[in-house]
């Protein structure tokens, strides 16, 4: 039996008890920073995303709120005004000269004007933002299906993923993948709450929630939903673009499935 | 009728088969889940380290942050707001050190894993025990269910519970008795943890995904939203640090070894006359 009133065997036990979990956090921090057991991990993501798949169909919708339920104050995360110059200049001219370039593996690639986007038919949801850090907003979100878009240029069938890229550049590099950049599967690309907002609460989409135009993924996270978007191309793989994982947090260890 | 060596002072004492292997295993298994569970859960917190009620986070109202802030002297302080009310808790939440350093961070480096600032590794590690978690404490319900652990151990039978302030008197008075079976509070205990707050932690976990909330809708209606579902979250993960630590007291106090053996190799020494009443 032990015997806690002795104070030399609980200072001895106190002291045992700290060494030993001290132990075990730097054991956990040499385990996260192994290679191997960091593919260990990973197998948690292949569990959610393969769950989560099974649960939801293609066209299982986020929840969609009331005019009421908007936050008035929705956080602007990550960027939120791009420095690069080919975009402050777009910016100052009210992104007349603004291009969308659809590309990649598709039949007919083109660029849209911002009217090209407008004068297509809209949706407009209201919709929860969910950060990975944990907080929500909510906000209203017009802008024309992603869907609509891919189906004008025409995938061609290799093609496997979407890729965004983007104008900001996150963080400072010198191999350039600091840019910002997002992929989702045709799975996402297809679903009718993906589109590419050009407006937020009824107002022209602004810097800070990323103008002209950002991706909503209503089903996903919000490092999903990149703003300041560029390029769209359809890729059948995006190991060879930035650190290869699929994205820019992607490629700094977060999930690429991020359901949760 | 006793097997161990007996001396006058000691009351005689026989070997009991307590813990089925399956119970032990999964104990095992959980202790080691709960832990990471915990350590990576606080690590994610503190990537956004406040609490809020509803479907959005009210920025301006959480019910509950934990800070850093400078005070009117020009020191730099941690501080722990609950519902309105603000707390200096330097050293250990809003301000502490991590190695050589000062940081702000919510919860201490010595209780995060990993024990630096990195939230896409503190979820990798989250999800992945969570795993784990659920499909133990499957195995575990159908095992219980199985093999009458449930029914037979942790349902409290009638005399039991009308003779409860009897054992809560007991337990006041840290006197134990050694039997095979839970006693009252015990069972009660475990139950309250198996069946609401395990469930509930589970659940509100799975609130916070914007991909199960699609599927599962009703999970918001039942929590309250997503800000909400997280509050409870965080709520329930405190009911199991209190359980954690007043179920390691228990085990301390009503015979340690005793107690370990049974959990590990599964006899336990009871009285070899049991007591009249439970």
């Amino acid at each position: 039996m032990i015997d806690f009133k002795r104070p030399s065997r609980r200072a001895f036990l106190f002291g045992a008890a700290s060494s030993l979990g001290a132990l075990a956090l730097a054991g956990c921090d040499g385990l996260s920073q192994s290679d191997r057991f960091r593919k260990v991990l990973y197998t948690g993501e292949d569990m959610n995303r393969l769950v989560q798949r099974a649960l939801l169909s293609p066209a299982t919708m986020a929840r969609e709120f009331a005019e009421a339920d908007i936050s008035a104050n929705f956080k602007a995360n990550g960027s939120t005004n791009p420095e690069d110059p080919a975009y402050r200049a777009l910016a100052e001219n009210g992104f007349a000269d603004w291009r969308l370039k659809v590309g990649g593996l598709v039949e007919t690639p083109r660029d849209y004007a911002l009217a090209d986007l407008r004068a297509m038919p809209s949706r407009t949801q209201i919709t929860r933002h969910d950060c990975v850090e944990g907080w929500s907003c909510i906000g209203k979100w017009t802008g024309v299906q992603l869907a609509a878009v891919i189906q004008q240029v025409g995938l061609k069938p290799s093609a496997r993923y979407i890729v965004l890229t983007c104008a900001d550049e996150l963080e400072k590099t010198l191999d350039g993948t600091g840019r910002y950049y997002e992929s989702i599967d045709l799975e996402d690309a297809f679903h009718p709450q993906t589109i590419l907002a050009y407006d937020m609460n009824g107002e022209t989409l602004s810097i800070p929630h990323g103008a002209p135009l950002r991706l909503r993924v209503e089903r996903q996270l919000g490092y999903k939903m990149p703003k300041y978007v560029m390029r769209i191309d359809a890729v059948e793989s995006f190991a060879d673009l930035g650190r290869g994982r699929g994205g820019f947090w992607e490629d700094r260890g977060y999930d690429w499935y991020a359901g949760i | 009728m006793s097997d161990g060596s007996i001396t006058a002072q000691r009351r005689p004492r026989r070997l009991v088969y307590r813990h089925a292997l399956v119970t032990r295993i999964t104990h095992w298994v959980n202790v080691l889940c709960i832990v990471v569970l915990l350590l990576s859960g606080m690590q994610i917190f503190n990537a956004h380290p406040a609490l809020y009620i509803g479907s959005a986070s009210d920025f301006d109202n959480p019910v509950l942050s934990i800070t850093a802030a400078t005070n009117a002297e020009g020191e730099r302080v941690g501080l722990t707001r609950i519902l309105g009310a603000t707390f200096t808790t330097t050293g250990v939440l809003g301000l502490s050190t991590a190695g050589s350093s000062v940081e702000a961070r919510a919860f201490p480096s010595w209780l995060t894993v990993p024990t630096y600032r990195d939230l896409a590794t503190g979820r990798r590690w989250h999800f992945f025990f969570a795993w784990i978690f659920v499909i133990n404490g499957l195995v575990y319900l159908v095992a219980s269910l199985i093999n009458r652990h449930i029914t037979r151990d942790l349902i409290p039978t009638g005399r039991q519970l009308r003779g409860i302030g009897r054992s809560i008197l007991d337990h006041a008075r840290f006197r134990f008795h050694h039997e095979r079976d839970y006693n009252v509070l015990q069972k009660l205990t475990y139950l309250a943890i198996i069946f609401l707050v395990l469930p509930g932690v589970i659940l509100t976990g799975m609130t916070m995904s914007p991909a199960l909330d699609a599927a599962f809708p009703w999970l918001l209606d039942l929590f309250g939203g997503r800000q909400t579902a997280r509050t409870i979250h965080f709520v329930c993960a405190t009911a199991i640090v209190l359980f954690i630590l007043v179920h390691l007291l228990m085990v301390l106090v009503s015979g340690a070894w005793n107690n370990t053996r049974s959990i590990v190799t599964g006899r336990y020494a009871v009285d070899a006359k049991e007591p009249s009443d439970d």
